[in-house]
């Protein structure tokens, strides 16, 4: 990392993005007290990284990129040895344990080995060991890497009940731009140590110059290229043998208004669509389309495959 | 710090009891042992003369001469009770020096990095690891005894119940000891191979540079020197002492040789491997 500076608001979900090997996972490892930093300083709730690490590592939880439930033991086991790792009172600790674990869909399965977990279920008990002693910052690194599509929007949706109910302060890092997009209030955008966008989605997204409404029109001989531009939150019109393609900044805004401005000159409508640009563009943009070769050591892939390997069970 | 003990112990005891080959190795293991080093190195049959057309008083003769030659060696006329006692303390040995390659899984699983991020003290993690090392050494220790025992073991003619507690003390010593030394060596270690190869390294020149199959009387006087610094010595001379235990009594003075060695044994190593994991043991 190459002196970033950040700040994350109380009960937001904060989205880390960028290309391997740009820092997002020694980002979390050094807030999580796992790696110190070589210079500078961070808090977490208050607490510095260096000098208060115990009191972090209480009020933290970390749902680790990797599955490090151990596969020996049952789905309840493995919560029981959490919960006594992070001093939970055993007397609620048992119905804390039921109460996340049904939540997440894995009450049947807690007496069952992890072995015979699916990836899916190995990856939400993951979660809810993360969950076990109500931690108020919650970091997730890659939450949904490898899993189906089912077991990724039930993912989001607990995500999200854990910031609109519990008030949950998350830290979330991914490769998914559709995920960012669809949890996170804000989004940094890091490269090469550095951070080089920081926004609401929706603000990163109108950065790129806002929506393109294409519409094609009957046969005319007007020019309809002024009477366009001269519509509020138009920036730019193009017309090409009567098909206007037209930048805007809130394309559902204006395109109200732009189909009443041609119905008013009698021209009849063929076609019309609304292209809202993709945090995946935002993201090319900021970073680049060149592919990053970034340096994996020998024990990094052995790790990514044993991971695909298991959560794609 | 007592319960996070307790906690990551009983995942370490948890694992293998779950896992039936682990468990039937470990009583594999032992008989495997027992019968080859055992019966194979069969040294008292060495001595066995041919007394058929010997007068009787010649023959008593050469069997008490036997006797006396093997037990100012061995202490007993039996080798196979000699190296029995001495193998219980070997079985510790290759017990504790495989306590490391768990460390280097964890650390490989991810597990390692739950247990850092969490609020206890790296030390707990490492206790644990030991402890639940001795608990393996020690169950496998008892059992080879019984194995032993099953096997022909001769018991001293004043053996008691208490004896085997003070046999199994000298043992949980070293285990202590041993496994926290293997412990502390893999806390920085990344792969199993090197695990290995430092188990591989220390396994046999630790057993036979000990009295643990062979007196330290009869070796050269550089082994000697050697095996004087072997803890395996110690406990193996403890069990044997205790086994052995005849109606003349006990060998007390030996005993607390063997004891203080033992217990400073255990204490450095312990606290080495404490003090090593609150300094060394970290992500990576």
């Amino acid at each position: 990392m190459d002196h970033i500076s950040f700040s994350v608001k109380e009960g937001e979900i904060f989205g880390f993005l960028g290309p391997n090997g740009a820092g997002k996972t020694t980002t979390i490892n050094m807030l999580t007290t796992l790696l110190k930093p070589t210079e500078g300083s961070a808090t977490v709730a208050g607490f510095d990284v260096e000098r208060e690490d115990n009191k972090i590592r209480s009020i933290v939880g970390l749902v680790p990129q990797d599955l490090t439930v151990d596969e020996d033991l049952t789905g309840m086991e493995n919560m029981l040895l959490q919960a006594r790792l992070y001093h939970v009172p055993m007397s609620t600790a048992k119905q804390r344990i039921m109460d996340v674990l049904g939540l997440l869909g894995l009450g049947d399965a807690a007496k069952r080995k992890v072995e015979t977990y699916s990836g899916g279920m190995r990856k939400r008990l993951e979660l809810a060991e993360g969950l076990i002693h109500y931690p108020r910052v919650l970091f997730l690194d890659e939450p949904t890497l490898g899993l189906d599509v089912q077991t990724r929007v039930t993912m989001w949706d607990y995500i999200r009940g854990l910031r609109d109910e519990q008030k949950i302060t998350m830290f979330l890092t991914t490769h998914y731009m559709e995920e960012a997009d669809a949890l996170c209030d804000r989004i940094a955008i890091i490269d090469f140590g550095k951070i080089i966008a920081l926004d609401t989605p929706r603000e990163l997204k109108q950065s790129l110059g806002g929506d393109i409404i294409e519409i094609a029109l009957d046969n005319n001989d007007q020019d309809l290229t002024d009477i366009l531009a001269s519509l509020p939150s138009v920036k730019e019109v193009k017309n090409h043998n009567d098909v206007y393609r037209i930048t805007v900044v809130r394309g559902e805004e204006a395109l109200p208004n732009i189909i009443e401005k041609v119905l008013q000159k009698k021209i009849k409508i063929r076609r019309v669509s609304l292209t809202e640009p993709t945090l995946d563009q935002v993201y090319l943009e900021y970073t680049g389309r060149t592919m990053r070769e970034t340096e994996g050591s020998h024990e990094e892939t052995r790790r990514m495959r044993r991971y695909m390997r298991m959560v794609r069970r | 710090m007592i319960d996070e003990v307790l906690a990551l112990t009983t995942r370490e005891v948890k694992k293998w009891v779950k896992n039936p080959f682990l468990l039937l190795m470990m009583i594999v293991q032992p008989i495997m042992w027992l019968g080859l080093f055992g019966k194979a190195f069969n040294l008292t049959g060495l001595v066995n003369i041919d007394t058929s057309n010997m007068p009787p008083n010649v023959t008593q003769q050469i069997a008490q001469l036997i006797n006396k030659t093997l037990n100012s060696v061995f202490g007993t006329t039996d080798y196979f009770t000699y190296m029995s006692a001495g193998m219980l303390s070997v079985i510790v040995l290759f017990t504790a020096m495989f306590s490391g390659m768990s460390i280097v899984w964890d650390r490989r699983f991810g597990f390692l990095n739950k247990v850092l991020v969490a609020p206890i003290r790296r030390a707990s993690y490492i206790l644990a690891k030991v402890f639940s090392s001795v608990l393996r050494a020690l169950f496998q220790s008892m059992l080879i005894f019984s194995i032993a025992f099953a096997f022909g073991l001769r018991l001293g003619d004043g053996f008691e119940p208490l004896d085997m507690l003070g046999a199994f003390s000298a043992l949980f010593l070293l285990s202590l000891g041993l496994s926290s030394l293997f412990v502390a060596l893999s806390i920085r270690i990344k792969s199993h191979e090197a695990v290995m190869a430092v188990a591989n390294l220390f396994n046999l020149p630790l057993m036979f540079t000990s009295s643990a199959v062979f007196p330290i009387k009869q070796m050269p006087d550089w082994l000697q020197a050697v095996a004087r610094w072997n803890p395996i010595s110690y406990s193996s001379d403890a069990v044997r002492k205790f086994i052995l235990h005849s109606q003349a009594g006990l060998d007390t003075t030996q005993l607390l040789v063997d004891f203080r060695f033992l217990i400073a044994f255990a204490a450095v190593f312990t606290t080495m491997g404490i003090v090593l994991a609150n300094k060394g043991l970290r992500k990576g």
